[in-house]
């Protein structure tokens, strides 16, 4: 026996999750897994193969790249150009101030306005940005949380301008403010009334928008704040327990509404973990919702996903392997079986996307669907003796780490206290100092590093004349709107605010008569309080 | 000399709301033996002040993703000075494109660690500033 054929001199391989990996699988590893119960058909319950009996060969994956900046009308050309180009969808980028519902003349939104997104102050700023778009055609994700509520409203009141009836209005809102405190950080009011609104929105939807998914619980934005694969899931499917809770207090059946409940997932890292754990993930998910919540209707079962390329693997160092780094991302999210991607530009480290960078990765996603046979057959790994072992032992570590937040009372509780927040940026920080040491292998980073390469990207070039533009627009709109249809809007918006009465049908009078985003921010501000961030370390 | 512990206000101005950036820096100072003050999540340029002077703290590292780092560090030095707080170190961190470096440093920010620095540079840094610095004084 050669010295290094010996089993002691093989290098230990554990993955993120903590899971360890053997360099050989075969039958014995599987055996306890039966193909009708733990897998099953494409389509069927518990869906680990797939939501769709047809999956890809039916219809390719959405193609849906995030974008938006400055003013609505360049986001609209920006828009218009991905489409011409033959992206499927949309996922509108807000600026900061948006996000967070100040107007653009507010003095905290200075330097912020129009800068990482579009900024939108009224209805009228959101019908530029869609201009000559068929809504009705189009689905688009709208990602704003803590004032989704609003751009909601504002959304379904250009449809009906528009002459769209809401039967016919397609698309996802973030709406996720339980992952806003553990990453991303774009949070306003304290968690009770957040989610009291989200619970507003979904009965509002479940009744009267039956095609828009109200929320999109996102894995991602936790994945990327540091937490492992696992804790990515886990984490997603409890707080979407939360929202589930929530909307059952008011009496709605899961088959109301379970059905449009969709996830944003993140991937970067192990193929085969990240494969493993979408594959984990659905089958929990059915689970959850047929054995705990009771659903009758397969599909309220299915885990409903955008997957796709996160910025959190990609590098500053030699940014052009980024555009490899997106392809083989995009590759898992096809072997995953998402229903949308999305991928992150190679010049995402350093800038918004440049229309170069943004056109390379939908053509990434392209090529993927359209040249390489992954649309030929529906989850081509399954029955691999790894694959499948290793989507048991996922689905073991998510129901662990899920089991672990219950303990505590929840996610509610778990977010309020600071403990999910601490978890997170320990695992962020045991991560880097892996990959500074050289423990965990980053190319460009901490091997094959290269003398001070002069990085060729493009930066976005910030156009400062956008808060001038949109504080010209306001000043405009204040002096044209009916200042009494304001007034009583606000007052009725206030009053329900205070009761248990669903806002949404005072924030949709509210935006018909032009009032701004800042103005209903501030009446909820008034009402609700402001969230008291625990540093959770 | 060496007894006293240097103290680090790491800060998130403006509404930016990476923070995972800022958090792992601050994992790494207190590791490193440091006493590390994070503020949280959107804070204005004088609230950081504020709490810099209150806390006696010998560095302000603001950790800016959102692109505003410019104006934003403009304004920190300009508070500082006006209140008379020109001893303390202020480094800038996050997303930083090469070409505003040089910008910051004649702003007078002492040193930015753009996203990718080593932590242990960082580390280094705050102590051979933070001991030269005591020793003139």
């Amino acid at each position: 026996m050669k010295k290094s054929d010996k089993p002691e001199e093989i290098k230990e391989i554990i993955l993120e999750s903590g899971i360890k990996v053997k360099p050989v699988y075969g039958p014995e590893d599987t055996k306890d897994l039966s193909y009708d119960k733990d897998i099953g058909q494409p389509g069927e319950y518990p869906f680990t193969r797939g939501i769709h009996p047809l999956m890809y060969r039916k219809r390719p994956w959405t193609m849906r790249q995030y974008s938006g900046f400055g003013t609505a009308k360049e986001t609209n050309e920006r828009f218009k150009w991905l489409l011409d180009q033959g992206q499927t969808a949309l996922n509108v980028a807000f600026d900061l101030p948006t996000q967070l519902g100040l107007d653009s003349d507010d003095p905290f939104a200075e330097e912020e306005v129009g800068r990482v997104g579009m900024a939108i102050d009224t209805l009228e700023d959101l019908e530029e940005a869609f201009a000559d778009i068929p809504i009705d055609k189009i689905s688009t994700s709208l990602t704003i949380n803590p004032v989704a509520s609003v751009m909601l409203a504002m959304y379904l009141v250009m449809a009906e301008k528009q002459g769209i009836p809401w039967d016919d209005v397609r698309g996802t809102i973030q709406n996720d403010i339980l992952k806003e405190y553990i990453g991303r950080g774009t949070w306003i009011f304290p968690v009770g009334p957040s989610i009291r609104l989200i619970g507003d929105m979904v009965e509002f939807c479940s009744k009267n928008v039956p095609k828009f998914n109200p929320f999109s619980v996102c894995g991602y934005h936790i994945r990327e704040s540091g937490a492992t694969p696992v804790q990515e899931m886990a984490y997603a499917f409890e707080i979407a327990i939360s929202y589930i809770q929530e909307v059952l207090k008011r009496g709605l059946n899961i088959d109301d509404f379970a059905g449009r409940i969709a996830f944003n997932f993140d991937i970067y890292g192990n193929l085969w973990e990240q494969v493993a754990k979408f594959r984990a993930g659905r089958r929990l998910w059915a689970k959850i919702i047929k054995e705990r919540f009771g659903a009758k209707n397969p599909r309220s079962m299915t885990l409903r996903m955008i997957a796709g390329g996160g910025g959190g693997g990609l590098t500053i160092q030699q940014p052009e392997n980024n555009i490899v780094r997106g392809a083989y991302y995009a590759l898992i999210s096809a072997l995953s079986g998402t229903q949308t991607m999305a991928l992150c530009s190679y010049d995402e480290a350093y800038t918004i996307p440049s229309k170069k960078a943004a056109l390379i990765s939908l053509r990434t996603m392209q090529i993927l669907a359209d040249e390489m046979g992954l649309r030929d057959t529906v989850d081509p790994l399954a029955g691999s003796y790894y694959i499948e072992w290793l989507t048991d032992e996922m689905e073991k570590k998510i129901a662990e780490c899920m089991k672990k937040v219950e303990e505590m009372g929840g996610m509610i509780k778990a977010v309020e206290s600071g403990y999910i927040q601490g978890e997170v940026s320990r695992q962020a920080y045991i991560q880097e100092k892996k990959i500074q040491s050289g423990e965990t292998t980053k190319i460009g980073v901490n091997k094959y590093t290269m003398e001070e390469e002069k990085a060729e990207v493009e930066i976005h070039q910030f156009n400062p004349k956008v808060a001038e533009e949109q504080k010209r627009k306001l000043i405009e709109i204040k002096t044209q709107r009916n200042e009494n249809e304001v007034k009583d809007a606000l007052h009725g918006l206030k009053k329900a605010a205070q009761t248990d009465e669903n806002v949404m049908p005072h924030i949709l009078k509210a935006v018909k008569s032009y009032v701004t985003l800042g103005e209903i921010t501030k009446v909820f501000k008034e009402v609700f309080g402001e969230f008291k961030e625990p540093i959770g370390l | 000399m060496g007894e006293k512990r240097i103290r680090v206000l790491i800060a998130k101005p403006g509404l930016d709301g990476h923070d995972k950036g800022a958090k792992v820096v601050v994992h790494a100072l207190k590791e490193a033996g440091m006493e590390v003050l994070y503020t949280g999540l959107h804070k204005t340029i004088d609230e950081i002040v504020n709490t810099a002077l209150e806390e006696d703290v010998d560095v302000i590292g603001l950790s800016i993703y959102s692109g505003v780092h410019l104006p934003l560090s403009k304004k920190l030095i300009a508070r500082l000075k006006e209140k008379k707080l020109i001893d303390i170190l202020v480094l800038v961190g996050g997303n930083i494109p090469q070409g505003d470096v040089k910008i910051l440093k004649d702003y007078g920010v002492t040193e930015v660690f753009p996203v990718g620095a080593k932590l242990d540079e960082i580390i280094e840094f705050i102590k051979k500033r933070v001991g030269e610095r005591n020793e003139k004084i």
